[in-house]
């Protein structure tokens, strides 16, 4: 550990040193608007005169382009304004305000605000872009609560005493979606149930959320979705950036980014997140912690290299993240005449990739893609009586090539993937003595093909095959299609059909089985799977979008309707008290999804986001046919986004305001619940008040559950030695009100 | 080792016979203004058999070409653009089809800057 954080330390340093000489120009492009006052202006091309050497502003009109040997003028251009040209003379910023061409056109939009969700027209899959804007909209913490002002997603808690959040999609848990960052399966397994949670928020340039089965390109696993992270490039991301986050129940956090360019084609990155809880906390005065002792370090350093006029793109990265969470009985405020129930879960990971990717700078259509990655997974932890040790080492690796048949209408993606993982397990079904164990090994080698056809106007398609041999899954074709069809300009309709298949690693995705007192049942207590079958299902669905025009500002509507049906999947039957069972589908198993969605504008500083879902969650039980434990039929989400005019300073107050409606849930039969049957609906409310000072200063206050709605009595059982303990009945926060405040600081 | 060497020639040898023997490279500049010239031309020429790539410029008011010369011949691509309204290098569009263009696009009366 200690050496892993000397090594980046020392790599970071070195990078400093070799940068003493300035690199590259900066600056921000203005223009001035018929009130004459400067706003920033986006998307202007700055380069070198006779050069390709260049880029683009941001949306802060910040520009940042490499210097070049070749020429000593640069060039600013933006249609509708005039050309600039400036003499470079050893000034290291340069800040410009465009004038407009009156000539050229009078209609042109000069400050579209870019949404934080972007939904494309164009796209032949429904993917959801969600932008680092979007992100910050839930400032703490992790990437898994920051899909709560994401519509698509549900984020629910998995247990009442780990604190641990857990996403859904379509009406299924996340092990049914495949989580890549950059395009590499990354939280599987072992990592399933505290994956997303690893992943600070800072760290996230973008994500992109696809809806129903995926590309064939990552892989067979997807079954209802896909996510991908982003994650922040050393020569886009900011210089310095700093991140602190408090909140009341005592989370205190701090994210770091330092990124440096070298040369004009050498850049580094180092971010660290480090987050502390040690406030000891009881509220609803059940005699556990709400909310675990915790602390947790993640160190990532990556590396990457450009080389534009030869087309080649490298990125090397290694991260390493340890975390620990103290749980169970408040012993501080207590004193226990018999022993006292207490747990911990340590985990330690590291996590290396290497990318190559290399464009032909004359045919563009062509380009070649090489990635690998190694991680290491170690997860020490007992609840109470039971012991869960699992470790996971994987590797994985994929080349791809991009071509097109006749032209650039008919595009290819061929490609390889070969996957290695190396599990290890071990845990008490009841107490010290019932011990389970596995011990396996998947090796898979797949081939795929990737057609896809664009014709320019209103059809798209995209499908593709593969092609995969297993040791544990057997040999398979993985089929999946993707159509869109835009019979007008503002609709458009998406269909998809695919098949997934998972090895399921039943016990770590399960993980709230263990602070319970239920005994667990599975067909097998050793051997790879237990006895049971990976799972395979079957998703299809249909998306219709339909942009309109109120007043000169657009919305649009669209509705999504998704099936997941499953050949096989592992049942786990919460409904007898005591015990907690899995096994393989006898009968039928769907998930089937209905959401609405109304997003308007209403002018440029008011957003509204509108949503309605209905889950159709059913399988076969032993018991009988119903809907899964949970997981509610009805929600409701609605989010409103305000801000007021930037001003010259780049300062504004930014105010979001997130509503949540959750009906009634089945609740599995306990004795000691206090709710029967079903639980009732009930309202969340978050908000956040952002005061941006200046481009590189912000102030952020906000709420969670400001209505101050949580469940009684989460924890069930009197004696939480006996087997009627249990803690995995949760369908309500846990928490009342909770209040943070935080900064941003950039340079 | 010596299935690798192969393989690499193979895989080479694949795509320097789709770079060099039938592909041509060509760039001229074809007149336009704005983003919709852009799709237009773009479209139209992509659209033509024996054309592998098509990318316009707004600014410079250059498109680049790679093409199956025993396919197509640069003369005619020249031909179909400026039938679409827009003037090539070689060719001058029909006034009439010109003058169907939208106002935006009218790169005769408007300076493109």
């Amino acid at each position: 550990m200690k050496k892993i954080v000397f090594l980046s330390l020392f790599f970071w340093l070195l990078s400093y040193k070799l940068s003493y000489s300035q690199n590259f120009i900066i600056g921000t492009i203005y223009y001035e608007d018929s009130l004459g006052e400067k706003l920033p202006l986006s998307g202007v091309s700055v380069f070198w005169e006779n050069t390709t050497i260049g880029t683009l502003s941001d949306l802060d009109g910040n520009y940042k382009v490499p210097f070049s040997n070749s020429s000593n003028r640069l060039l600013f251009k933006y249609l509708g304004f005039k050309d600039q040209i400036i003499q470079y003379s050893n000034q290291s910023t340069i800040n410009i305000t465009m004038i407009e061409d009156e000539n050229i056109l009078d209609e042109v939009i000069l400050n579209k605000k870019q949404k934080t969700i972007q939904k494309s027209y164009f796209k032949t899959q429904n993917i959801i872009n969600v932008s680092s804007e979007e992100l910050l909209k839930a400032a703490c913490c992790n990437i898994s609560e920051s899909f709560e002002t994401n519509p698509s997603i549900d984020v629910n808690y998995s247990n009442s005493i780990t604190g641990t959040k857990q996403v859904k999609m379509l009406g299924l848990e996340s092990p049914y979606l495949l989580i890549t960052e950059e395009n590499i399966p990354m939280i599987r397994g072992a990592s399933q149930v505290y994956g997303l949670s690893f992943i600070p928020g800072t760290w996230v340039e973008s994500m992109q959320i696809t809806k129903g089965s995926g590309s064939v390109t990552n892989g067979f696993e997807s079954i209802s979705g896909q996510i991908n992270v982003e994650l922040n490039k050393p020569f886009s991301d900011s210089p310095f950036f700093i991140n602190i986050y408090s909140n009341n129940m005592g989370r205190n956090e701090i994210n770091l980014h330092s990124n440096k360019i070298i040369n004009d084609k050498l850049s580094s990155g180092l971010y660290i997140h480090a987050n502390k809880n040690d406030h000891i906390l009881d509220n609803n005065n059940d005699g556990f912690l709400d909310h675990p002792i915790s602390e947790a370090l993640n160190l990532f350093n990556r590396w990457q290299y450009i080389n534009p006029s030869k087309g080649t793109v490298i990125f090397l990265g290694y991260r390493f993240m340890s975390d620990k969470k103290e749980i169970g009985e408040n012993t501080k405020d207590k004193v226990f005449i018999r022993e006292s129930w207490l747990g911990e879960i340590n985990t330690k990971r590291f996590d290396s990739n290497f990318k190559i990717g290399y464009v032909n700078p004359s045919i563009p259509y062509q380009s070649l893609g090489f990635q690998m990655a190694y991680s290491y997974h170690n997860q020490d932890s007992f609840f109470g009586k039971r012991n869960y040790l699992i470790n996971q080492k994987s590797f994985y690796s994929s080349i791809m090539y991009n071509s097109i048949i006749g032209s650039t209408l008919n595009k290819i993606k061929l490609g390889l993937n070969y996957s290695y993982d190396d599990y290890d397990e071990l845990f008490n079904r009841v107490s010290i003595d019932m011990i389970s164990s596995s011990q396996r090994i998947d090796n898979s080698i797949g081939g795929f093909f990737e057609y896809s056809y664009d014709s320019l106007d209103e059809i798209s398609l995209v499908a593709g095959i593969r092609y995969d041999f297993h040791n544990n899954l057997g040999n398979f074709f993985t089929p999946r299609l993707h159509l869109r069809y835009q019979p007008f300009e503002k609709s458009v309709i998406r269909l998809s059909a695919g098949t997934g298949r998972k090895a399921s690693n039943v016990i770590s995705e399960n993980q709230n089985i263990f602070a319970t007192g239920r005994e667990i049942f599975l067909p097998k207590n050793v051997g790879k799977f237990y006895g049971l079958a990976p799972e395979k299902a079957f998703n299809y669905g249909v998306s219709f979008r339909q942009g309109f025009d109120i007043n000169n500002r657009q919305g649009d509507v669209t509705i999504d309707y998704y099936v997941t049906d499953f050949d096989n999947q592992v049942v786990v039957d919460w409904e007898a008290q005591g015990e907690v069972s899995f096994y393989n589908l006898k009968g039928n198993s769907y998930a089937k999804s209905l959401q609405v969605d109304l997003e308007y504008e209403f002018n440029d500083n008011f957003y509204l986001k509108s949503t309605y879902k209905n889950y159709n969650v059913k399988k076969q039980y032993k018991t009988g046919f119903f809907q899964s434990p949970l997981t509610p039929k009805n929600r409701f989400f609605t989010n409103i986004e305000a801000s007021t005019n930037t001003k010259k300073n780049g300062s504004k107050w930014k105010f979001d305001l997130t509503y949540n409606w959750i009906g009634k849930q089945r609740i599995p039969k306990h004795n000691l619940s206090l709710v029967k049957g079903f639980s009732n609906s009930y309202s969340l409310l978050n908000s956040q008040i952002t005061k941006v000072f200046s481009k590189k200063f912000e102030l952020y206050l906000g709420g969670e559950n400001i209505s101050n709605y949580k469940q009684d009595k989460p924890v069930l059982g009197g004696y939480p030695f006996g087997t009627d303990f249990d803690t995995s009945i949760v369908y309500a926060p846990l928490h009342g009100s909770l209040f943070y405040i935080g900064l941003r600081l950039k340079s | 080792m010596k299935q690798i060497v192969i393989f690499t020639l193979l895989f080479s040898s694949i795509c320097y016979s789709q770079s060099n023997s039938i592909s041509e490279k060509a760039s001229f500049k074809v007149l336009g203004v704005c983003e919709m010239c852009e799709e237009r031309i773009e479209k139209e020429t992509i659209k033509l058999k024996g054309v592998k790539y098509a990318d316009w410029d707004i600014l410079s008011n250059n498109i680049s070409i790679i093409y199956n010369s025993k396919k197509i011949d640069l003369d005619k691509i020249h031909r179909h653009i400026s039938l679409l309204g827009h003037s090539t290098e070689k060719y001058k569009a029909p006034q009439e089809t010109y003058n169907s263009l939208p106002d935006c696009c009218r790169y005769e009366t408007i300076d493109p800057h």
